[in-house]
């Protein structure tokens, strides 16, 4: 079954007035259960508007959206278990941190979905630690704590929630190196051990690469194209066309060829790229 | 759903309206609420409507903003109209009398005239806010209030105050909106449930717009201090309020609609 789908999602705000734009435009797509999907697309390409249909959050102008077979405007849907199946973290999710301790904070969201005390102890725990959470943070005020663990709470506060579509928005954004390693880690671990489709919105091409298995990619509202990762980054002049960057490698390999050393159009990660090279390198060492 | 609140709105425009002199926006608005309640008929109150929509044509602000801006105070309006529709009694006989309910000729035109009064003053108000940028207002106020600084009245001070406060509005209904949608992501219920329960549902959203809201003053602050901001002692301006003949010319008009109104209330 289709974890997502869209059909001709189209939306529009501040409807009437001189500001009136159109944020998502006709957009139709499916998203197969258990995918790891990269959003990518230009600031203010829609990508932000497109996810907040994902769970209810926005209604569309016109459209339909289905998650898991069910379209979730209708009568007999209600939207909240929408938002409980399909868990939608914002960007800069620290700022939704409220509670005195990091447990209250986690177990909000399944507070919400009415479970009983012992699923709720049995979540948050369990959220916590997919996160790389320690018991000792779980009774510390969330405000103390620093900027990447504030953003692994935020995180756990929605996994806890068990969804089975994890969508994150820009969930890296912000923090140091390490920082970002070690949530983007996370999450992928996370999807490796639950099975979860996760749609990750994010500017970093190397992120893309490294952990998505299909890109979608954004441009003015529209789709511009939903297709394997390979194929997506093959098309390095469109993106670029669009004002989207490549893979820093990527770029490297495109200047290697101009000068001579050809290791092939397709080169993405670090590691393809040493592998070429030392092959090249073999060749010629004579 | 927050974004819809009109209340100092601001529409970008090239109008004859927009390029006025801003202090001249605000004395004429308060000119025009006296013309309002200075006019005492029907005649006098109708040149005064037609003087507003006259300047809203001019404004090229578009007629349903006029609507917008009556909308949050429509049970104000309708309460006025129906106090006014059965208490105001009259010397002839009752247009309508049924049980303790009597209306007279006079309690429905006076409706009427509050109805219209109040429509008047809150779409002429509008208009000020529609075509004038906060900044540009709170700069007006600054400089008609200026005397004040005789009786040591920081002026400066206040109006940096309004100027930072209206310019953080949008900023803070933003992240409102952007909190209200994490915690309904994590199925916080806002719009159900009785007065204890829905004040509840508030806590999640109100701590942390109060921690990002008070993180932002901090950061302010030290921003303006860091570009050496120490009140308005010598400080000028960047863009100069100038008076142009359009808005003398604007002024006569409406002192001419005044002079109408008074000698209209004479005359009838």
């Amino acid at each position: 079954m289709n974890a997502i789908e869209t059909k001709n999602l189209t939306y529009k705000y501040s409807i009437g007035t001189p500001f009136e734009t159109t944020a998502v435009d006709n957009v139709s797509l499916t998203i197969e259960q258990g995918e790891f999907v990269g959003v990518i697309g230009h600031t203010g390409s829609g990508k932000s508007t497109l996810i907040q249909h994902l769970n209810g959050l926005l209604k569309q102008t016109s459209g339909e959206v289905l998650i898991n077979g069910r379209n979730i405007w209708s009568k007999d849907v209600n939207i909240k278990d929408i938002r409980f199946e399909s868990g939608l973290v914002f960007q800069y999710s620290e700022y939704q941190l409220f509670e005195e301790t990091v447990y209250k904070d986690i177990a909000f969201g399944p507070k919400n979905m009415g479970l009983d005390k012992d699923e709720i102890d049995k979540r948050v725990r369990n959220a916590a630690r997919q996160m790389g959470l320690g018991d000792e943070l779980l009774e510390r005020s969330p405000f103390d704590l620093s900027g990447g663990q504030k953003r692994r709470v935020a995180l756990a506060g929605v996994i806890a929630m068990e969804p089975k579509i994890l969508i994150l928005d820009e969930p890296a954004a912000g923090l140091d190196p390490a920082g970002r390693d070690r949530v983007l880690e996370e999450i992928a671990g996370y999807h490796r051990n639950s099975g979860t489709t996760i749609l990750l919105v994010s500017h970093s091409m190397e992120d893309i690469v490294k952990y998505a298995d299909k890109v979608l990619v954004m441009n003015r509202g529209q789709l511009f194209c939903y297709e394997d990762t390979d194929k997506v980054f093959s098309m390095s002049k469109e993106l670029q066309l669009i004002g989207l960057d490549i893979p820093q490698i990527t770029k490297l390999s495109h200047l290697l060829a101009e000068n001579g050393i050809d290791i092939g159009k397709d080169v993405y990660t670090v590691e393809r790229a040493k592998e070429r090279l030392l092959k090249i390198l073999k060749g010629t060492n004579v | 759903m927050l974004k819809d609140i009109t209340i100092g709105q601001f529409f970008p425009g090239n109008s004859v309206i927009h390029r006025m002199d801003s202090r001249f926006k605000i004395v004429l608005d308060i000119l025009y609420v006296v013309i309002l309640f200075v006019a005492d008929n029907f005649i006098s109150l109708a040149t005064a409507g037609i003087f507003i929509l006259m300047a809203y044509a001019v404004s090229e602000i578009k007629p349903v903003m006029m609507l917008k801006s009556l909308k949050p105070l429509m049970p104000i309006i309708l309460f006025t109209a129906v106090l006014n529709l059965f208490f105001v009694k009259g010397t002839d006989e009752p247009v309508v009398s049924w049980w303790i309910i009597t209306i007279y000729w006079e309690g429905i035109s006076t409706a009427i005239f509050m109805i219209v009064r109040i429509v008047c003053l809150i779409i002429g108000m509008s208009l000020l806010t529609y075509t004038t940028s906060p900044i540009v207002l709170t700069d007006a106020i600054e400089r008609l209030l200026s005397p004040l600084k005789k009786i040591k009245l920081p002026v400066h001070e206040l109006a940096m105050m309004m100027t930072i406060a209206l310019r953080f509005i949008p900023t803070l209904i933003e992240e409102t909106d952007k909190i209200m949608s994490a915690q309904k992501a994590r199925g916080a219920d806002l719009d159900t449930g009785g007065l204890m329960k829905r004040a509840k549902a508030l806590i999640p959203i109100l701590i942390p717009l109060f921690v990002s809201a008070f993180k932002r003053a901090n950061e302010l602050a030290m921003a303006m201090e860091c570009r050496c901001y120490r009140g308005g002692e010598g400080r000028t301006k960047l863009r100069q309020l100038k008076a142009r003949p359009m808005d003398f010319m604007i002024t006569m008009l409406m002192l001419t609609v005044l002079g109408f109104v008074i000698i209209d209330n004479m005359v009838f």
